[in-house]
């Protein structure tokens, strides 16, 4: 039956195209759990700076590059580890100080500036603090003093961005920040262009003790990250994207299946025993019909629990009683009268082993396209709970991605990619598992194949 | 989900009722279908108090609303502001106690809870716990009340063009199926998985926030321009927005399935005789094919309709629409209790009014539907 559903299936594009597109995201899925294990994607989700600290916040990804004809710089690492570093020590003109030079070059081909430029300073010392200056060394041979600073209690961080004092002495007026200061030809440009060419920037370290060690870090946070981007609280949103794939199908795939195989036992249950088991099932199917679902889901959220799993079973326990069952009840009601449940019953089977054995797995063929049909909406059934801030607390999923970026403004700042990327993988989603399921529908439903 | 066309109306006993008159058939219909949606309500409200109770937040609401009447009421006495700081505390605390009493709230929760459905089915919803009406009330039906129209509003222009738009344009379909318009609907069909608001979400980043041609949300500019001529031309612009993405949210996967169902029908023997008779196309369309088919399709709008309703709280939220979906979006925020319980309640009571609608006219399109009829003898 499979092969004959298979050969049909290949002559429907659109099946063809929803599978391609369920079998990728069930390759991200499986390549997100390896990647990033349960446990690391919550913590890489949650963590702050400590993880964070060397992204730029609110980039777009790098493919924006490729749009523009003026690229936006990458972010640019440099440690005194890192080989392109190189230190010079100085002669002593002092007895009981020692000078080094760490020289951090960096080449800057890029025609933006960069978010912001950040020196961090760590130092381990005996009796005092290092004292260090940071010279700034433009391709023009321009130097730049921008800071004199002791590394107090063994950690200094600057940022040149939040430097007033250099403000001042670059002397450029309110509208220029200092990284344009630093780095432009002619700062009073319009628009100010970076100098390409290689950077240095210089930091002349005085250290009071023989065994003082000192660790220096460079970031000049670019304006694209990655192939996703990052968003307010300086996360690589791939973590979200990828982690969305596993969480929108289990739950989509869940839900469907549970809502699905429960409705149609109660279809089966009511058709079976008909009289008065039947027409509470049909009442209740009523009342259910007049439940206000995402309401009651949404109060479900507030005052109980936000966790996927309990959604998932509310969800699903909501929808038990859902509208389908009357298309199964009238299914039923052609099974219940085939000869073969005569016979079924004539050997003595019991009324469970009939409705579970004998007129649950007939209908379950035709089932198939309606379920696959099912899952988009639970997938943006979760994604409508996450943009009303109600998704899993610690799970990153794409629902929250939109939700984060609507809730910080991501369309009045123009940060598109934020909204777009996570809505795209919802989309694609919807339109893989939607597509699929109506060509299995023409297929399974040989009145419908015509049309 | 509303993919599935399922029959909403539940299976009536169908009958042909030869001389009955339509409106006798209706209003029976309606008396009928009235009681039993009613009973529906009933059940369904009590099912929400008892999921909302399930942590004592009703209990929660109606125990603060009782301590804040008894203080008030001491407050303004004056005879009793006389009164030492102990004594006066004293008093209102035995006063709330006899209250609580008096409400019932010492009886087990089985029997409370057929007091909160008697509150909730009349509208007695208590008072908000932070939120306030436009007017300055915290009653929390006053809050609802003016929350509605906007809401009603917005779904109704949307519903109403989604209908007759489907309509239109799968009749045309039907009518050349086959050409380059029909297979460009049946592949965009899937398109229609997407809810209202992730549609909104795009229409939002296109023409807000790109194109910078339309609003971004709200319902009028701000401020409201003064004239009512220039109001209504505001209002207007900020509906496009949603109504768009209401109706684009169905358009697709409703043209494609009412186009199928006219395509059945008008393979039937009946069509195919009444073609050969030589009658106008379009009468053959009205009468022989649309005719028949209008049930299923109303049927299917129906669900449509009320699973775009169930997504007003989000739908309402991204476009900032002040309407009911947002309120309730706002309590949650709030932790607003009385108007979470509150608009939930009034979620089942709308629910149910639309089912009663699409029923009545379900019952006005076939003349098959007769309730009443099952159990009169017919002569």
């Amino acid at each position: 039956m499979f092969r004959q559903v298979w050969r049909e299936m290949r002559r429907y594009p659109s099946a063809m195209f929803g599978l391609t597109v369920i079998i990728f995201l069930v390759l991200l899925s499986i390549y997100a759990v390896i990647k990033y294990p349960y446990q690391e994607a919550i913590r890489l989700w949650r963590g702050g700076e400590d993880i964070w600290g060397d992204t730029p916040k609110l980039v777009p990804p790098r493919w924006y590059n490729w749009f523009r004809r003026e690229k936006l710089p990458d972010t640019i690492i440099l440690t005194s580890d890192s080989p392109q570093v190189e230190v010079v020590p100085q002669p002593s003109k002092k007895k009981g100080v020692w000078v080094d030079h760490y020289l951090m070059r960096f080449d800057f081909p890029y025609d933006d500036f960069p978010q912001e430029i950040q020196v961090t300073l760590t130092a381990t010392y005996e009796k005092k603090a290092p004292f260090v200056v940071l010279v700034w060394v433009r391709p023009d041979g321009e130097e730049i003093r921008l800071k004199n600073a002791t590394v107090k209690e063994g950690r200094f961080r600057y940022r040149v961005l939040q430097d007033t004092k250099l403000h001042q002495r670059l002397k450029l007026p309110r509208t220029i920040n200092n990284i344009v200061g630093i780095m432009a030809q002619d700062p009073q440009a319009k628009p100010p262009k970076p100098m390409k060419g290689t950077y240095t920037l210089r930091l002349e370290v005085y250290r009071f003790g023989e065994n003082d060690k000192i660790q220096a870090k460079m970031v000049a946070y670019g304006k694209v990250y990655g192939w996703a981007g990052t968003d307010h609280l300086r996360r690589d949103l791939s973590v979200a994207l990828l982690w969305g794939a596993p969480v929108a199908l289990a739950f989509g795939l869940l839900a469907a299946v549970g809502t699905t195989v429960t409705t149609m036992i109660i279809a089966a249950i009511g058709v079976w025993f008909g009289g008065w088991v039947d027409a509470v099932i049909q009442r209740i199917t009523e009342i259910n019909l007049v439940l206000p679902v995402l309401p009651i889901l949404i109060m479900i959220g507030v005052f109980y629990s936000r966790s996927l799993w309990v959604m998932l079973g509310a969800v699903i326990a909501l929808s038990i009683f859902g509208a389908s069952i009357k298309t199964y009840r009238a299914m039923f009601l052609q099974i219940k009268a085939a000869p073969y449940i005569e016979a079924a019953r004539a050997y003595g089977a019991g009324d469970f082993r009939i409705i579970l054995l004998y007129m649950v797995p007939r209908i379950i063929p035709t089932l198939i396209p309606s379920l696959v049909t099912l899952i988009p909406s639970f997938v943006f059934l979760e994604a409508s709970l996450a943009v009303l801030g109600l998704g899993d607390p610690v799970l990153p999923t794409w629902g929250k991605v939109i939700d984060d970026a609507r809730v910080n403004g991501a369309l009045y700042q123009g940060l598109y990619y934020w909204i777009l990327e996570p809505s795209f993988m919802l989309m694609i989603t919807g339109i893989g598992f939607a597509s699929l399921g109506f060509s299995l529908d023409r297929i399974f439903n040989p009145r419908l194949r015509e049309l | 989900m509303a993919q599935q066309a399922v029959a909403a109306a539940p299976a009536q006993e169908t009958r042909h009722q030869g001389g009955v008159p339509t409106w006798k058939r209706v209003l029976r219909y309606t008396v009928v279908r009235t009681i039993g949606l009613f009973f529906a309500v009933v059940m369904g409200v009590y099912l929400t108090i008892l999921i909302a109770n399930m942590g004592g937040y009703v209990d929660k609401i109606r125990m603060a609303e009782i301590q804040e009447r008894v203080s008030i009421r001491f407050m303004n006495d004056p005879t009793f502001r006389q009164l030492p700081e102990e004594e006066r505390r004293k008093r209102i605390e035995a006063e709330i106690a006899l209250e609580a009493k008096r409400l019932g709230m010492d009886k087990p929760f089985l029997v409370r809870s057929f007091l909160y459905l008697r509150n909730a089915l009349t509208l007695e919803l208590g008072f908000a716990e932070r939120m306030t009406s436009d007017t300055g009330s915290r009653q929390v039906r006053l809050i609802i009340l003016e929350r509605i129209p906007p809401t009603l509003l917005v779904f109704a222009t949307a519903n109403l063009f989604l209908f007759f738009i489907s309509l239109g344009i799968a009749l045309y379909l039907s009518r050349n199926y086959g050409n380059l318009l029909d297979r460009f609907f049946v592949a965009t069909s899937p398109l229609s998985s997407a809810p209202a608001w992730f549609y909104g979400l795009f229409l939002i980043v296109i023409f807000a926030a790109w194109l910078r041609v339309l609003p971004f949300g709200g319902m009028v500019d701000i401020p409201p321009p003064p004239t009512r001529w220039g109001y209504f031309l505001s209002l207007l612009r900020h509906l496009i927005l949603p109504v768009s993405a209401l109706v684009l949210s169905a358009l697709f996967i409703s043209v494609y399935s009412w186009r199928t169902f006219f395509l059945i029908y008008s393979s039937e023997d009946y069509v195919e005789m009444a073609v050969a008779k030589g009658l106008h196309p379009r009468l053959v369309e009205r009468r022989y094919i649309l005719r028949p088919t209008l049930p299923t399709i109303i049927t299917s709008f129906a669900l449509t309709l009320i699973s775009m309703w169930l997504g007003a709280p989000i739908f309402e939220t991204i476009f900032n629409w002040p309407g009911l979906g947002r309120t309730y979006f706002q309590a949650v925020g709030f932790f607003d209790t009385p108007v979470i319980v509150g608009i939930t309640v009034i979620f089942a009571y709308l629910l149910a009014i639309t089912v009663f609608l699409l029923d009545i006219i379900y019952a006005l399109v076939d003349p098959r539907v007769d309730i009443g009829g099952a159990r009169r003898q017919q002569g």
